[in-house]
């Protein structure tokens, strides 16, 4: 059966957490509750309390959490880079949804202490860094790249209408950040076999494309029970998009697709 | 722990080929079950069901069987391909898998048979 519940090692140690309390003097306290987890420790996770002082933090839950990295507890690991939403590595849930800590405001979050964790149903490598290695393979899997046989000459650019432009465009933004397929519940229970949202929102960036001439065998290698149609139109993955891409539309259209072909 | 490339493990043995069928007939079924559901749920209203005789004079009549048997074979239909879809999120164990989905198959084609057999029973025998 589908593991619904963590095994005992991976459960969360409820007495085992520390909390860090708000220097003397703080103006606006925030309590931040990350889960932490160090495999090599051999002890189970934990989540940590850290009470901020909001005055003197910048707005967004990324510059709260670099602020306990940097002053309060340099062990916290997470991913970071661009920090304004267009490299996808600080995904991460907070206060129960996926996003991105960057574009995520402290105070756009429910009044009270923000609850902190990796994304849902990965393997945590530690702390808020969860595994993607399969992820990533899912999206190499489709083939994530223009193919063509009609040659064209190499100072040539291959020409495409301004509307069938606009159909990728939005697909295009996509910045493969997980928050979308690590919503769906289809894909905690079949993430091995289920392609997820985001690589198949990236298959149908390139079905659509009309410079790309292997849309049959694109639709072809999508044809199966567990690879597309795990997807049971449960839409987490479009109310998580950071970027307000709609992978739950992306896949009812390449079903359609897929039905279309045949008749 | 597998040292097999996390690409090729998701590549595994490829496309099954079909998936597509058992989706479009999961939605023709639906669609089927509206109109063949109002019109049995509408019958219903009407019908006095404590009157055995009456029940039975209804469900032979004119074209009540025809509607009847598809409705039956709609509803089975639908129920066997929604019930293989949740077994196949939930039991990942091989073996309790394929026990499932035999067991899902043969138990909704045996629902429709004695369901087929009980109404051509009454139907003829109304008839008779």
């Amino acid at each position: 059966m589908v593991e619904f519940t963590l095994p005992p090692n991976s459960r969360i140690d409820a007495r085992a957490g520390k909390t860090y309390r708000a220097p003397d003097g703080a103006a606006v306290v925030r309590t931040f509750r990350v889960y932490r987890f160090d495999p090599a420790s051999g002890e189970r996770p934990r989540v940590d309390s850290y009470e901020l002082d909001m005055a003197a933090c910048g707005p967004m839950v990324l510059d709260a959490l670099l602020k306990i990295k940097n002053e309060i507890d340099p062990t916290l690991s997470l991913r970071r880079s661009c920090r304004e939403g267009i490299c996808g590595s600080c995904a991460m849930n907070i206060n129960g949804v996926n996003t991105l800590a960057c574009t995520q405001s402290c105070a756009d979050l429910r009044q009270g202490e923000v609850r902190i964790y990796p994304l849902p149903h990965l393997p945590v490598v530690k702390d808020l860094v969860a595994d993607l290695g399969n992820f990533y393979a899912q999206y190499a899997a489709v083939k994530p790249w223009l193919q063509t046989r009609t040659p064209v000459a190499p100072d040539r650019e291959r020409l495409q209408s301004k509307e069938d432009q606009e159909k990728i465009d939005r697909p295009s933004a996509c910045i493969l950040c997980a928050c979308c397929s690590t919503s769906c519940p289809s894909y905690w229970w079949n993430g091995d076999r289920y392609l997820g949202p985001a690589a198949l929102l990236a298959a149908y960036r390139w079905i659509v494309d009309s410079r790309d001439e292997a849309t049959g065998e694109r639709l072809d290698a999508l044809n199966d029970p567990f690879r597309l149609y795990r997807c049971h139109t449960i839409m987490n993955c479009t109310e998580a998009c950071p970027k307000d891409l709609n992978p739950a539309r992306a896949i009812a259209d390449i079903k359609r697709l897929m039905l279309e072909r045949q008749h | 722990m597998s040292l097999r490339s996390p690409l090729g493990m998701v590549l595994g043995r490829g496309n099954a080929g079909d998936g597509v069928a058992h989706w479009w007939a999961q939605r023709l079924s639906a669609v089927a079950l509206v109109p063949l559901t109002v019109w049995f749920l509408a019958a219903l209203v009407r019908l006095p069901l404590a009157d055995h005789a009456a029940v039975t004079i209804w469900i032979a009549a004119g074209w009540n069987p025809v509607w009847l048997a598809l409705l039956l074979a709609a509803l089975c239909w639908h129920s066997r391909l929604g019930v293989q879809v949740v077994i196949e999120d939930y039991v990942h164990s091989r073996s309790l898998k394929l026990a499932a989905l035999l067991l899902n198959s043969g138990a909704h084609m045996l629902l429709l048979a004695a369901g087929v057999y009980a109404l051509l029973r009454v139907a003829v025998r109304s008839a008779a």
